[in-house]
């Protein structure tokens, strides 16, 4: 039920002025429109400048200023009717160029008032074109949510692999019992998980153990062949993340870096938190082989990338590189926990539009960051 | 129906889904006589076995490290009596519909007993599939060579091949340790390992590893032709005029 009112579900929203992507959109769409300005005022390189120094100076004060409100207000402003909020952002524009225009006039020799208006009407015009673009930006996401949701369905677990699995806890049945009881279980956590609604962040935690079950899952089959390397110390637990964002790169890994091979081969999970930051790094041993093994590399690799993108912007990011002893998966996203009172904020949030839901929720969440790294190599 | 009692190579890289065929195969012991003469790990491992314990049938699954089921049973064929082969297969969706098209027997695995003992009774019936028909499989190139010396099949890993060379009726393997003779097409096996080998002359494929460089040769009527310097092999091989241009091509590559 709740699905299908998401689904259908995409109202306006503001943008999250806490996200760092959209700071960065708001800043180079004002510079580039300031440099536009100065350009069509004066062409020659001399006067060109002149312009443009004088523009900046304006410009950039301003812009900061409204920016830093702007963060301040963000969570309650999310909250806020959309019309409502507009209003807001737009008076806050008109409010902080009066503020600033004011201090300006009281240290620098009288501007004409002429200029003031000027000011507000540019900046005026320059809020209306972003939120339009920020409007235009939810609803272009929105269905790709729903989309990444669908791929992630359908990309995650290979067919192959459930098949062998069902015969690999068939061959135990008979002679150890206990163990096909194990796997079965094992068997119907993944499953329960892959088949769920996994739009909502998620405990790494939680997703570790679903590896871990994966991979036993695996090693029953392979046995010798996969040794696993876990690195998980100074694992922060309690880091909310989208789910599925290992268990596919870790199904990768011993695709192409354990099952081409007869020799033993070690996939290490390596996830710590730095400087605010998440990191996973996985290895596994990199098989040069013909192209049938690759093609689907990159369409789990893509597909962990774009849900990243869509929770995160660009405050998270996925690297992967052919290392002298393996390949590597590089995954950093921003340290985000759950706040136990915030959860209904986020959950309303979330409820709008997925880009910012997942900006208010960090708003109520600790901000730090931690750094994935999932890599898989040749033992 | 056999009187005889069948034998049986299981061949799988997971030593669970080699397990449960055998427990199966036990459940059709009772209806069927047979015997497993063995368990191979891969394709290379299962030509090994069958030099020394030759059997009727072989059950392989398809994909697999080193060498897998297709070309197994490619190279089986080279056997003065070559056994059936039938694959197993979790889950191949392309290869599945060509099984289908060119009738080539397969059990989807996890296999159910009735289907391998329908399986098994058809085999005293059935014929080694001809190398065409697997072919026809989405198969991917082989990693090895296959001669039948003294009717033992001989495997030559492709990475060794220096070069291959077609002369009357054979061609021509050369490694740097020996030569074998294979009876295939040389067209074929360009368009099979294409971008391994590059053709240097019309009768002669020789593999961009071992190429170390090129050399300009003047002829006795005063002509000039470029050779091909080998690593490994001592000896060098002409290029055709009319494949001159690899003389650029694969120099740039080098020089890259």
């Amino acid at each position: 039920m709740q699905s299908i009112i998401r689904q259908n579900g995409h109202r306006p929203a503001l943008p999250d002025f806490r996200n760092l992507g959209t700071i960065l959109r708001i800043l180079v769409a004002v510079n580039a429109g300031a440099l536009l300005y100065a350009l069509a005022r004066e062409s020659r390189p001399g006067g060109f400048f002149g312009e443009l120094s004088t523009a900046v100076a304006v410009v950039e004060p301003y812009l900061f200023l409204v920016l830093a409100i702007l963060w301040l207000a963000s969570p309650r402003l999310l909250r806020l009717p959309y019309m409502t909020g507009i209003a807001l952002v737009l008076l806050t524009t008109v409010l902080a160029g009066v503020i600033l225009f004011e201090a300006q006039r009281r240290v620098l020799p009288a501007p004409s008032s002429a200029s003031l208006l000027l000011w507000i009407v540019w900046a005026l015009v320059a809020a209306c074109v972003l939120l339009f673009y920020f409007q235009l930006r939810a609803r272009a996401l929105s269905p790709a949510i729903v989309e990444a949701r669908l791929q992630a369905l359908q990309a995650r677990i290979r067919p192959h692999f459930l098949f062998n699995s069902i015969n690999a806890v068939l061959s135990l049945v008979r002679k150890e019992p206990k163990r096909a009881e194990i796997a079965l279980q094992d068997m119907a956590d993944l499953f329960r998980v892959l088949m769920r609604d996994n739009r909502d962040l998620a405990p790494l935690k939680d997703e570790l153990e679903l590896c871990r079950q994966y991979l036993e899952l695996e090693q029953l089959r392979l046995g010798e062949r996969l040794k696993i390397d876990w690195n998980l110390k100074s694992m922060p637990g309690d880091a909310l993340v989208p789910p599925l964002v290992l268990q596919p790169l870790l199904e990768n890994a011993v695709y192409h870096g354990i099952e081409p091979s007869s020799e033993p081969g070690v996939v290490s999970v390596n996830v710590f938190l730095t400087r605010g930051e998440v990191h996973a790094i996985l290895k596994n041993p990199y098989r040069k082989m013909g192209g049938r093994h690759h093609a689907g590399n990159k369409m789990a690799l893509a597909n962990v990338k774009e849900r990243l993108a869509l929770h995160f912007d660009a405050e998270a990011s996925l690297d992967s590189r052919v290392t002298k002893d393996g390949y590597e998966v590089h995954i950093r996203l921003p340290y985000r926990t759950a706040d136990p009172d915030a959860v209904d904020a986020t959950q309303k949030a979330a409820a709008q539009t997925p880009v910012r839901s997942r900006r208010s929720g960090s708003e109520t969440s600790r901000r730090a960051s931690g750094v994935f790294a999932v890599q898989v190599g040749h033992g | 129906m056999a009187d005889t009692i069948l034998r049986v190579l299981l061949v799988d890289d997971e030593a669970p889904a080699r397990r449960r065929l055998r427990d199966l195969l036990d459940d059709c012991g009772a209806a069927f006589p047979i015997t497993v003469v063995g368990e191979a790990q891969h394709g290379r491992e299962a030509l090994d076995l069958l030099q020394s314990a030759p059997a009727d049938l072989v059950l392989t699954d398809i994909h697999m490290p080193d060498m897998d089921g297709i070309e197994l049973a490619r190279h089986l064929l080279k056997l003065a009596h070559p056994p059936v082969v039938i694959f197993t297969t979790a889950f191949h969706e392309h290869a599945v519909a060509a099984f289908e098209v060119n009738a080539i027997d397969y059990l989807m695995k996890p296999v159910r007993v009735q289907r391998l003992l329908g399986a098994l009774q058809k085999v005293p019936r059935l014929k080694p599939v001809s190398s065409e028909r697997l072919l026809q499989l989405p198969a991917s190139a082989r990693r090895y060579l296959s001669v039948t010396e003294r009717s033992r099949v001989v495997l030559v890993p492709l990475e060794d091949i220096v070069y291959l060379k077609a002369e009357l009726k054979y061609i021509t393997i050369r490694t740097s340790q020996r030569e074998y003779l294979l009876e295939e097409s040389l067209t074929k096996l360009e368009s099979e390992f294409g971008s391994r080998f590059v053709r240097v002359h019309r009768n002669c494929l020789v593999a961009r590893d071992f190429i170390r460089g090129f050399e300009r040769r003047v002829n006795d009527d005063g002509d000039s032709h470029w050779e091909v310097l080998l690593n490994g092999v001592a000896e060098t091989l002409p290029v055709s005029r009319r494949q001159q241009f690899v003389v650029r091509d694969v120099g740039r590559e080098t020089a890259a």
